[in-house]
């Protein structure tokens, strides 16, 4: 076909540690999204540190306007923007380097990202400038300045097209390959740039009668049909980040040790659960609502029968199994466990891997079950478990997987040398720690029934006064040093990103390569018992502990007033 | 692998013991907690309700301004003391910043409320039972409580209205 193999070699470098041949054009749309992401990390995490020194009610830092200001532009930039950016860098590299092919569109690349970009300035210059103290979620009828609501639409149009590159992209592969199979890791983003399209037609869907509310135009915004919509966004906009990131897990496992998926059709397999079931996730925001039936809520909340949640335990096997079986091939085979204990967690992107994983599943995911089903919503809707459990999630799971990759996408990506890497291998620890320790001391706060998103819990000037149980105040120390040292662990990291990409020393060939890539291993065609005990036991812990924490929320909801 | 295609033969590999054990536990587990739900729905004594009228924040508002005229009992710090009889329908409106009115309930009876709001979203958080659920204008939420403890409880309001959420905090009193 004259259209995909014809075309300039002069777009191609080959790159000299991997030998994939790489669309410069692809690289530079990449490069400037990465960028972009590390820059909306930054305001979040300076958002973030804000705000743990305000609602730790011993400090109380910021005045409650600003308060409300600062926890808009914080979720917006950790929860959308940091994300997102990441992913279209990686959508775009993903699709033409790890490929070997070309990038379909650099026109529409470069638009996408213009757009993405300018929505970005406008949502971050209308919330700075208290247009849109509306909270992430803009509920409607709270009403914030049309320009933040065009600013939204224009960030997802250009996330709209760049993600549609990465499909046009696919094809030019496809008909120069005919017959391959897609290597898991872009398999894994495909699967994420399905859900995306999803997500953001939902996010089209709601924003843009909200921006002509806004402006005047439609009378009328009905609260449920914004709720219910809007979640259509809010909550796959996530499912995006867990694609993604387990798709990343895959990739680090093969990085950092030469691990493989014991069984490709299976992790395809539950990739292919999350693209079927996971975006109904928006349930979970309206269990406790009025308007929407028992049926809708059980059907929905439980991801169709819990096939997603499924699936990330497909996953939750299937990664740390490549990870040991490629161990043991090298020669850890003594006991259970040793293929742990002689992994290299000296690797940044290694133990960042591990901690991402550990986090991921049992704060993120096992929270994320219990406040999901329809009864136990009733203890941990709005209250900071919630909050808590997208930590353990998205800044324990996503971000910390994202941060870790990027130990790679600097030598490999942006051709420099990593600044400080002797630091490096701290920052999963510092970061992940810090990260768990708020996820679990909010998740706790939570279910003592303190709020998210309130400014003041002793209530000044309320008609009443309410005092929660004096046990909180433990937890609300935890909650601060929890929350400051993830803050530490971020700005070490984005100080080093920053300084490796635009004054670091360039990148001249393997020979400065700091962080270790592993050799692959070759795997046994079939496994004879046993293929990863180690993690066997793993899971199994794992398993017991969902079922404790779940047995737990159950019983404390039988203590509860009755309701119906 | 995950950055190459896949070797020959991955489609037709057969399954490790151990995966496919734990393939098999997952999906059980998946399985059972999603019954659970189901079955608590119908036997257990907490769920979160569905019934749900139309309204309208005028028609609301005169609801509860009936509803405390009828069983107004006093005041306490400028908000009307109500005291329904135990099963009656009982009127709770949100508005920004305040709850209104202050119910007096009696422990063991049922009581079936109706919340909503005259403006934005609000949140209905019970404490210190915690117990939470969503207040919405136009949308009357029935909610059939049965307060099995006594004591005073209080209504934080847990989802953002705007500038003076945190002063927003109602009363509850359950009587022996």
């Amino acid at each position: 076909m004259a259209v995909a193999t014809h075309g300039g070699e002069q777009w191609f470098r080959t790159c000299d540690v991997t030998g994939f041949k790489v669309d410069v054009r692809a690289e530079r749309i990449a490069k400037v999204n990465a960028v972009m992401a590390v820059v909306s990390f930054l305001i979040a995490v300076i958002a973030a540190l804000l705000l743990v020194l305000t609602r730790w009610q011993i400090i109380h830092l910021l005045p409650v306007d600003w308060y409300y200001r600062v926890l808009t532009l914080h979720g917006l930039d950790a929860l959308v923007f940091w994300i997102i950016f990441f992913e279209l860098a990686a959508l775009v590299f993903g699709s033409t380097a790890f490929l070997n092919t070309r990038m379909s569109s650099p026109f529409v690349g470069w638009t996408g990202t213009a757009l993405a970009i300018l929505g970005f300035l406008m949502v971050n210059y209308m919330i700075l400038t208290g247009n849109a103290d509306v909270l992430m979620t803009s509920y409607a009828p709270l009403k914030a300045h049309p320009l933040f609501y065009l600013g939204m639409i224009l960030f997802a149009v250009g996330a709209l097209l760049i993600v549609s590159t990465f499909f046009a992209n696919l094809m030019i592969w496809r008909r120069e390959n005919p017959g391959q199979s897609l290597p898991l890791f872009v398999y894994g983003l495909m699967a994420a740039a399905i859900i995306a399209v999803i997500t953001i037609v939902s996010g089209a869907i709601i924003y843009i009668p909200t921006f002509l509310w806004s402006l005047g135009i439609i009378k009328d915004i009905d609260p449920a049909v914004y709720k219910l919509v809007w979640w259509g966004l809010g909550h796959p906009s996530q499912q995006i980040n867990v694609s993604a990131h387990v798709a990343v897990w895959y990739l680090l496992a093969f990085l950092t040790v030469g691990g493989q998926s014991i069984n490709e059709k299976i992790s395809r397999f539950a990739f292919i659960l999350y693209i079927v079931a996971i975006n109904v996730a928006s349930a979970h925001h309206l269990l406790v609502d009025p308007a929407v039936s028992p049926v809708w809520k059980v059907w929905n909340t439980s991801y169709v029968m819990y096939l997603a949640v499924f699936a990330s335990m497909i996953h939750a096997f299937a990664v740390p199994s490549a990870i040991e079986v490629a161990q043991r091939k090298r020669g850890y085979t003594k006991g259970l466990f040793e293929w742990l204990k002689r992994a290299p967690w000296g690797n940044p992107a290694f133990s960042g891997l591990m901690l991402s994983m550990i986090i991921f599943g049992f704060i993120g995911g096992i929270t994320g079950v219990v406040n999901g089903m329809e009864q136990t919503n009733i203890i941990a809707h709005n209250t900071l478990s919630v909050p808590g459990h997208f930590k353990g999630a998205v800044v324990g799971g996503t971000a910390l997987a994202f941060m870790s990759v990027t130990y790679y996408l600097i030598p490999l990506l942006f051709r420099k040398k990593i600044a400080f890497y002797g630091v490096a291998k701290y920052v999963p620890w510092i970061f992940g720690i810090g990260v768990a320790i708020l996820a679990v001391s909010m998740y706790i706060l939570g279910a003592f029934g303190i709020p998210r998103r309130h400014w003041d819990i002793t209530f000044s000037g309320g008609p009443f006064t309410f005092t929660y149980n004096p046990v909180t105040d433990f937890f609300w120390a935890l909650f601060g040093i929890g929350g400051l040292l993830a803050v530490v662990g971020a700005l070490i990291w984005i100080v080093q990103v920053v300084v490796s990409v635009f004054f670091g020393q360039p990148f001249r060939g393997p020979q400065d390569l700091q962080i270790p890539i592993a050799e692959p291993v070759q795997m046994d065609e079939e496994h004879k018992g046993f293929a990863a005990p180690g993690t066997f036991v793993l899971v199994l812990l794992f398993i017991v502990a969902f079922i404790i924490f779940v047995a737990l929320n159950y019983g404390w909801l039988s203590a509860m007033w009755e309701v119906r | 692998m995950a950055l190459l295609p896949p070797r020959e033969g991955w489609f037709h590999q057969k399954v490790a013991k151990d995966e496919k054990i734990w393939m098999g536990l997952a999906f059980v587990v998946s399985l059972f907690l999603f019954f659970w739900m189901i079955i608590w729905h119908v036997y257990a004594k907490q769920n979160p309700s569905f019934v749900t009228y139309k309204t309208t924040p005028e028609e609301f508002y005169e609801l509860t301004q009936a509803f405390i005229e009828k069983y107004k009992v006093g005041e306490e710090n400028g908000i009307p003391v109500v005291k329904p009889p135990p099963g009656s329908d009982v009127f709770l409106l949100a508005r920004q910043f305040r709850w209104e009115p202050v119910l007096i309930l009696k422990k063991g009876e049922e009581y079936r409320f109706h919340i909503s709001s005259l403006d934005v979203l609000h949140g209905f958080s019970l404490q210190p039972v915690n117990m939470n659920f969503m207040v919405y204008p136009k949308y009357d939420y029935v909610l059939t409580f049965r307060p099995t403890s006594a004591g005073e409880y209080y209504i934080v309001c847990n989802e953002f209205c705007g500038i003076g959420h945190h002063m927003m905090i109602g009363k509850i009193v359950v009587e022996e």
